[in-house]
């Protein structure tokens, strides 16, 4: 018997010597070279060689699959490097893959919360200050992609907030062009009066995403100026003001409307009004095109104006062997030219000052959302931020019944937990 | 020469084999032990070792510049105090109410079906067989689509509910735990300071005791659904194995139908309902499919699990080293439940 253990035993330790050497034999080999054995180095910084790009992006859907191809193909007969472009089906886990085994794409999306974690392990080459239209972005959306006071990578496009109006709801209802609400009392008003037994008068989303413009209308937000400000005055007036209404019954949830999100309950009808981004405009055209809508800016609070923006960035690899060709490549992307190819291919809003113009004249319905550029705040870009948000909006579902100082409380604490 | 004589062997000969046989033995083995190693046992021990590291997702976990750690992420997810820890702990209190569930009424419906279908009287078994165990063929994902259709706000379950008079649920939107639900329907809306002072890991008592969120009870009829097949399986092995000798002397001894399922069956069933309970243990303390193709943890994170919860701090949140640690601390907890169950089960004299 013992010497049937024993025998056993040598077995299992055969196995893990045999392990272990693998092991030995991987680290020794495969994963650690770097990847800037073809790759020179020149006076940016970059890498430059001869490889093909690899471009990995999350699509929305084969419009935007097909733009950013043709635009890719484009450029690539231009410049004689080759170029691929994939399409992730779960972006930040195939990054993260192509990160561990430092092969990942040139140029990939990029969300601005993701960009200080992989900005801390080296992952990201920041190329921003080397961009010859740098100075062309919305300076917003410079500051949403700038950790540690380096410009990472350059904003691909955005979208901001705004207040999406059904029309014929609104007439139904007795109002007119006149009562278009500009203040948060007008907006309490309006919906009050567009409330009745089969609608609501505004759907709202259960998350910071959108609840936090009512946070920066009344002065507050999460993180302002590199500050964590979540349980400031203004933070918790704003959030005051959503409850409020939500009790009342002028304001709801999407999801207790019974739809997936509040676009869906405004085509559906179920509500009236909505803060919403320009992705809107898409859904409505494909799902319910027989619902008329108007987008305005969204009501002032007692601070003023405020929105949120929401973008992603052409992040380049740190491991690419090719950093050179990706920069033309990003520069060709974001050219007033392509940026305006886009946003009539997909909806998004070119992220350069100098297409707004033509953007707006090409869509003079949707002006709002642009002019929110101007005032917009954006979610906190910290390292860890995204956990916070989501324990945060994991509250804000009970938002209706809960104490928003308490509320903001725990997300003020979490944030000066992973404040830097 | 006697029998005694030839006894003491050479050590480390293998006793009853020729030579030969031996090494045929592992080269018809070493394919499998190679693809177990290098697919199973290297990553796994790669996976410790990131659990004691802190490495960052760049590059390998092996190379020089990723620093040995100590138990730091453990102790961020067990005793950080922070966000990560009662992240975990919410995890925890989500899975074991959802083992707690799952597990004895899975085993429980599995039994059941089991005997109906081994019945010789019943008409066309074949077909229930094939009834039965068809959602666990089903891959899980089409399940849960199927399941956030059914259980949606205007979906068929509350559309039932609503004929019969009751207003359903939000299902899939609605965090609020069952337990502290039941409680507020009896008036006790907040508990008692000495559950909801103290606390493990970030949550407090009485928020342990909060019961599966609806979310959640919803997943946990998608389990029982999808696994009473598999189990009802085993069980049908099981009790087709029981010769009827036994079943016809507790007959003749005037045991009814109920004593000799009980006091019979049952207890000659003892080996498949470990299999049964270990599997279940097993497969419920890892759900992870059903958590992101559903819910994502939402709402309220009172769907999160450990396993989700690791995949998240890992991928999402580019915490390899913690995702790893919870990673472990779950094998851990399996591990334990799964000695305990057994001792429980062991056959007493």
């Amino acid at each position: 018997m013992t010497r049937h253990i024993s025998r056993r035993l040598a077995g299992t330790g055969a196995f893990l010597v045999a392990g272990a050497l693998m092991l030995t034999a991987c680290g020794g080999s495969g994963f650690e070279e770097p990847a800037d054995d073809a790759a020179g180095g020149t006076a940016t910084g970059l890498t430059s060689s001869d490889d093909a790009l690899t471009v990995l992006i999350g699509s929305s859907g084969d419009a935007e699959t097909d733009a950013v191809t043709d635009a890719v193909a484009a450029w690539s007969e231009d410049s004689g490097v080759m170029a691929d472009v994939q399409v992730a089906s779960d972006l930040p886990q195939q990054l993260s893959q192509g990160f561990a085994a430092s092969t990942p794409p040139d140029l990939f999306y990029l969300a601005p919360e993701a960009v200080a974690g992989y900005a801390d392990n080296g992952s990201l080459q920041p190329y921003g200050d080397l961009l010859a239209n740098k100075d062309d972005f919305y300076p917003s959306l410079v500051e949403n992609f700038t950790v540690d006071d380096t410009f990472y990578c350059a904003p691909k496009d955005f979208s901001t907030l705004a207040l999406v109006i059904n029309t014929q709801l609104w007439e139904d209802a007795g109002l007119t062009d006149a009562d278009v609400p500009t203040t948060w009392d007008e907006l309490a008003d309006v919906a009050e009066t567009l409330t009745t037994d089969k609608q609501v008068g505004l759907a709202l989303s259960n998350e910071y995403q959108r609840l936090g413009v009512f946070m920066a209308e009344a002065g507050g937000g999460l993180v302002v100026d590199d500050e964590a400000v979540a349980d400031s005055e203004g933070s918790v007036e704003g959030l005051e003001y959503v409850r409020t209404h939500l009790t009342d019954g002028t304001f709801a949830y999407a999801a207790d409307l019974g739809a997936g999100w509040p676009g869906e309950a405004f085509g559906k009808e179920l509500a009236a009004m909505t803060v919403e981004g320009n992705w809107i405009t898409g859904a409505l055209t494909n799902d319910f095109p027989d619902v008329d809508y108007q987008v305005i800016e969204l009501p002032a609070g007692p601070a003023g104006k405020g929105t949120l923006q929401f973008t992603n960035c052409w992040g380049m690899a740190a491991d690419s062997p090719n950093q050179e060709a990706a920069l033309s490549l990003v520069e060709h992307l974001t050219s007033t030219e392509q940026q305006l190819a886009f946003s009539e291919a997909f909806g998004p809003m070119p992220s350069i000052q100098s297409a707004a113009g033509d953007w707006t004249s090409a869509n003079p319905d949707l002006a709002a959302f642009l002019d929110g550029a101007e005032y917009a705040q954006f979610p906190p870009t910290w390292a860890g931020a995204t956990d916070v948000i989501t324990d945060l909006n994991s509250q804000l579902e009970s938002l209706g019944t809960g104490d928003p100082r308490e509320i903001l409380g725990g997300a003020q604490s979490n944030l000066e937990a992973i404040a830097e | 020469m006697s029998a005694l004589a030839t006894a003491p062997r050479r050590a480390g000969s293998p006793r009853g084999l020729r030579r030969g046989e031996a090494l045929a033995g592992w080269a018809f083995t070493a394919p499998v032990l190679l693809i177990l190693g290098v697919f199973l046992l290297v990553p796994v021990l790669m996976a410790l070792w990131v659990s004691f590291s802190d490495w960052s997702g760049r590059g390998s976990p092996l190379s020089s510049d990723v620093g040995f750690v100590g138990l730091d992420n453990y102790a961020a997810v067990t005793t950080g105090g922070g966000l990560a820890e009662r992240d975990f702990g919410v995890a925890l209190r989500n899975n074991a109410w959802y083992v707690l569930l799952v597990v004895p009424l899975q085993t429980a419906l599995s039994l059941f079906l089991a005997v109906l279908v081994n019945r010789a009287v019943l008409r066309g078994r074949g077909a229930f067989r094939t009834a039965f165990y068809f959602p666990s063929v089903t891959s899980s994902v089409a399940i849960t689509v199927l399941w956030l259709f059914l259980f949606s706000t205007s979906g068929v379950v509350n559309t039932v509910l609503a004929r019969l008079g009751i207003a359903g649920p939000n299902w899939f939107n609605e965090p609020s735990g069952v337990l502290h639900n039941l409680l507020g329907a009896l008036g006790v809306r907040s508990g008692p300071q000495a559950l909801t002072e103290h606390g493990f890991l970030g949550l407090s008592w009485w928020d342990w005791l909060a019961g599966p969120s609806v979310a959640m009870s919803a997943f946990v009829l998608m389990a029982i659904f999808t696994t009473s097949g598999t189990f009802m399986l085993l069980f049908l092995a099981g009790l087709q194995n029981l010769g009827p000798d036994v079943d016809e002397a507790a007959m003749v001894d005037g045991a009814n139908g109920w004593q000799r399922f009980w006091r019979i069956t049952l207890p000659q069933l003892r080996p498949t309902l470990f299999t049964v309970l270990t599997l279940g243990l097993i497969g419920s303390w890892q759900v992870f499919d059903q958590i992101y193709t559903g819910t994502q943890g939402g709402p309220g994170k009172t769907t999160l699990t450990p396993a989700y919860l690791s995949y998240q701090s890992a991928f999402l949140s580019q915490e390899w080293g913690r995702g790893a640690a919870i990673a472990f601390i779950l094998f851990v907890i399996i591990v334990l439940l799964t000695i305990l169950q057994r001792w429980i089960l062991r056959e007493r004299r």
